[in-house]
């Protein structure tokens, strides 16, 4: 890759960009600001409070096993996801008709709204009436998620890469496409191996687009809500209750609008921070 | 290095292949001799680079057969071949070392890494990439790069031809003109067969000893420059090369003498007979036009200075001529006569010369 | 080796397959056989929960209102992204770094965080229960996703192609649309799906935007999954439904992400 000219007026070409999501960006991030450091008891009324809050949630044992329980969740989501995404993409036909038949395949997990997911996913594994739960079940095995927290762990993450792997699979498959045949010709006549071929042709050309695969599961991985909640609603007990379970419990549960703000932020500078050291690393060796 | 012969070579990319153009390569019989350094050279689409694929292995030919030194490897995979290639975009293993990139080719053979090593040195030198050896290859520039392709192609020292595809095309002009001679030199150092596609006539003409002209599909001439230039088999090649092109000019025959309207145009090798040719012409270099006192009557048009000649358009009726004069010459009046030098006047049938 | 590989893209399909046939199964069953029993094809087969959606003006109108956002969404977000893309990939300018991974700290925020300051902003400009609201508060996410996405294809093509296009004689323009964006067509389809699919599934915001005119799908069944109880099979019914309009996308970008264009220079 050579060298990006320097070009001030490319500004013009990102305006657009700025501007909408700017618009869109700005003022809930000040209400949020606004929220977590004030107290209210209801009628509008509003009482400053300074950094209460921040001390109170990053002191408080619940947020710190909730945050456990939620690196766990998204260590071994990615630790599955990425390799079986890229695996599927190597070995997907590249073109014809079987290419869209797998194409088109594997993008239905991601189009079901995720409340349905939960939904039947949960009846899916419930051991009397659901398929998975049946099988499980008829192997030996004693299976219940509504009552055991590995099987309510297992189903979860068994529903996470069922539904999210294909985007990691998308990604990876466009990007691969996008390597130009000069590439393989080259390798070709190289006479190297397939392994080679990998290692220093596809991987490497799939860097950015692999960097983004991992980024975007990072997030919303960290920020899930919607399946595991309506799969287990964070049980039994509080066993599959993750960061956003758990912030969204605090809000209208419980109705403090500051702790939940504040937690909020919190959880934003958390996944802000690990995305910056992971894409500064993954573009180290990029130059300036 | 190797003979390289195709035989009875047709490509068609369609599965069906069924009018004339639904074939990319029409039928051919080409010979590139051992050690030669041929240019190949047409404009964009008429095939060149499908040709070279096939020699090199990338591509098989739907009909006919590709010969190294008399053994056939039409299904000979590129590997398998002792070919090197060099592309148009500069092809490098971004995360290797410059070191690495040219090593690898002698790797995947099994060679003993001391034995590399000196190779690996050995082409580096001849490449000016000394300094670079122990940086990543994605840092280079593009002519590096190229470099770079280049090397690995040569660390193998049985390489039968080397094949080059519009090597010099993302590389900047005052670096082209390094690159080009140092790959002639490098032809004359090693002399390994090399094969250089492109669409521009001044690397063919200065890279070449020998020129294949494509047109279409079909090769329409091989020969050195000098014959290209003076003796155009076909009116594309005399089109094609120089600058300004060959003058074409509609003409009739009356026995052996080519009549230009009404006017003879003696030539010195007249052809016998037209073959039933549909469409008659006379082909001559602006080099090979000048003024004289009786010809073809004209009238001067335009004149552009180039430097160390001049380029004038002259009309007869409604045929445009060029012809070139020294600088300064003096140039007749408003109307004048024109004369064509026989020993550089071709007559063409169908586009293709006569006798 | 080779002749097992077609095994995995195969074995990870039939994983796929096998809860939305669950789904489809559900669909067709009522809510009470759902629950009571397990049957792997309906027992009592009903057409009831389609019936219900293709009839009842609630949800069918949800339909078209949610595709109507998230098409004028894609649009938007791709149309925008693009030349936004173009730059980051090929300039160096003030702030270009940080201004990159600025936009995608907007997808580092829990969605519920923004629910009720978008109601608030939304109303304030008038834009309250329209699809234009739902379609720009979807831009927050969607654009900085399709210009990194953009951005990982754009660069993956040297900077040389679009010198070799220059010398060639082509205008900015004229390179740009004929050249470059057939280059980068599977990042174009990769970027418009995914756009199109974060914005058809996401529940929260479109919800909250909208109460009757532009009311999406979303709305109608999240009241399905209320506390008076689940509606299994109308869920079910409606899931189903949802998953063709994607399909279609995907179908059509296909052949940008596949390798449909051949880019040979003779």
């Amino acid at each position: 890759m050579t060298n990006k000219i320097a070009y001030p007026k490319a500004w013009l070409f990102v305006l657009p960009v700025v501007a909408l999501v700017a618009f869109n960006a700005l003022i809930p991030l000040m209400t949020v600001v606004n929220y977590s450091v004030q107290e209210t008891f209801g009628n509008n009324v509003f009482f400053w409070e300074g950094v209460r809050w921040f001390e109170e949630v990053l002191n408080s044992e619940r947020f710190h096993a909730s945050l456990g329980r939620q690196l766990t969740f998204t260590g071994i989501i990615l630790s599955i996801e990425i390799p079986l995404g890229i695996a599927i993409a190597l070995t997907m036909p590249t073109r014809g008709f079987w290419a869209s038949v797998c194409l088109v395949l594997m993008a239905l997990p991601l189009l079901i709204p995720w409340n349905v997911v939960g939904a039947m996913w949960n009846i899916f594994a419930l051991p009397e009436i659901g398929l998975l739960g049946q099988i499980i079940n008829g192997m030996g095995i004693d299976y219940n998620f509504t009552q055991q927290p590995i099987a309510a762990w297992f189903t979860t993450i068994l529903m996470d890469v069922w539904h999210w792997t294909s985007l990691v699979v998308l990604l990876a498959y466009a990007g691969l496409q996008s390597i130009p045949d000069a590439y393989y010709q080259a390798a070709k006549i190289d006479g190297a191996s397939g392994w080679a071929v990998f290692r220093y042709i596809q991987l490497p050309k799939m860097k950015r687009v692999l960097t983004i695969a991992i980024l975007l599961r990072f997030m919303d991985s960290f920020m899930i809500y919607t399946e595991p909640f309506v799969l287990t609603g964070g049980g039994p007990g509080n066993t599959t209750t993750f960061l956003s379970i758990d912030l969204v419990k605090i809000a209208l549960g419980q109705f403090d609008l500051g702790p939940a703000a504040a937690m909020s932020l919190i959880y934003f500078m958390i996944v802000l921070l690990l995305c910056w050291v992971f894409y500064t690393l993954m573009m180290r060796d990029e130059e300036p | 290095m190797a003979k390289i012969s195709l035989q009875d070579l047709r490509h068609s990319y369609l599965a069906d292949p069924k009018g004339d153009e639904d074939w990319a390569l029409k039928h051919m019989n080409v010979e590139w001799s051992d050690g030669g350094a041929y240019a190949l050279l047409g404009p964009s689409g008429c095939g060149k680079t499908t040709l070279l694929s096939i020699i090199s292995g990338l591509l098989t030919p739907t009909e006919g057969r590709v010969l190294f030194d008399g053994a056939e490897v039409t299904d000979i995979p590129p590997d398998r071949r002792n070919i090197a290639q060099v592309f148009q975009f500069p092809v490098v293993y971004d995360t290797m070392k410059v070191y690495d990139n040219l090593a690898f080719p002698l790797r995947n053979r099994g060679m003993a890494e001391a034995e590399l090593d000196k190779k690996v040195r050995e082409i580096a030198a001849m490449l000016d990439l000394e300094d670079t050896l122990k940086k990543r290859a994605s840092g280079l520039t593009a002519d590096g790069k190229q470099k770079i392709s280049l090397g690995r192609g040569l660390v193998r020292s049985d390489v039968n031809a080397i094949l080059f595809d519009e090597p010099l095309t993302v590389i900047d002009p005052h670096l082209k003109w390094i690159l080009r001679s140092k790959l002639k030199e490098l032809h004359q150092r090693i002399g390994t067969t090399m094969i250089y596609v492109t669409h521009d006539q001044t690397e063919a003409l200065t890279f070449a000893d020998q020129v294949v002209v494509m047109h279409e599909g079909t090769v329409v001439q091989i020969g050195t420059p000098v014959d290209l230039f003076e003796r155009p088999k076909h009116t594309f090649v005399g089109h094609f090369i120089g600058s300004p092109g060959m003058n074409v000019l509609p003409c009739t025959l009356d026995g052996e003498m080519p009549y230009f309207d009404g006017v003879p145009v003696p030539i010195e090798h007249p052809a016998p007979g037209n073959g039933g040719a549909e469409r008659l012409e006379i082909g001559v270099r602006p080099e090979f036009v000048s003024f004289a006192d009786t010809g073809i009557p004209v009238e001067i048009v335009r004149l552009s200075d180039v430097g160390r000649y001049q380029i004038v358009d002259v009309r007869h009726g409604e045929h445009v001529i060029k012809l070139l004069v020294p600088e300064g010459a003096e140039l007749p009046s408003e109307s004048a006569h024109i004369r064509f030098d026989p020993a550089y006047t071709r007559v063409y049938a169908d586009g293709w010369i006569m006798g | 080796m080779r002749k097992v590989v077609w095994l995995v893209p195969t074995l990870y399909i039939l994983f796929l397959m096998l809860p939305i046939y669950w789904l489809l199964n559900m669909s067709f069953k009522t809510t009470n056989e759902i629950l009571g029993a397990f049957t792997l094809w309906p027992q009592r087969f009903t057409l009831d929960n389609y019936i219900k959606i293709f009839t009842d003006p609630t949800w069918y109108t949800g339909y078209f209102n949610s595709i109507t956002y998230v098409v004028i969404n894609t649009s938007i977000s791709v149309t925008v992204a693009l030349p936004a893309a173009y730059a980051f990939s090929r300039y160096r300018f003030l702030g270009d770094k940080h201004l990159f991974f600025w936009l995608l700290t907007n997808r580092m925020a829990p969605p519920a965080v923004f629910a009720l300051p978008f109601f608030q902003l939304y109303s304030a400009v008038g834009l309250f229960d329209t699809h234009l609201a739902v379609a720009l508060a979807h831009t927050l996410f969607n654009i900085p996703l399709a210009v990194w996405i953009l951005e990982g294809f754009m660069s993956g093509v040297p900077k040389e192609l679009d010198e070799t296009a220059y010398v060639d004689g082509y205008s900015f323009w004229r390179f740009f649309l004929r050249i470059f964006i057939p280059t980068i067509a599977a990042g174009i389809g990769v970027a418009a799906f995914f756009c199109f699919m974060f914005s058809w599934v996401e529940l929260l915001l479109a919800k909250t935007l909208t109460s009757v005119a532009a009311k999406p799908i979303a709305a109608t069944m999240t009241r399905t999954a209320s506390t008076a109880g689940y509606e299994l099979g109308l869920l079910a019914a409606a899931g189903s439904l949802t998953i063709i309009p994607g399909a279609f996308v995907i179908y059509f970008v296909r052949n940008y992400i596949a390798k449909g264009f051949a880019l040979g220079r003779v």
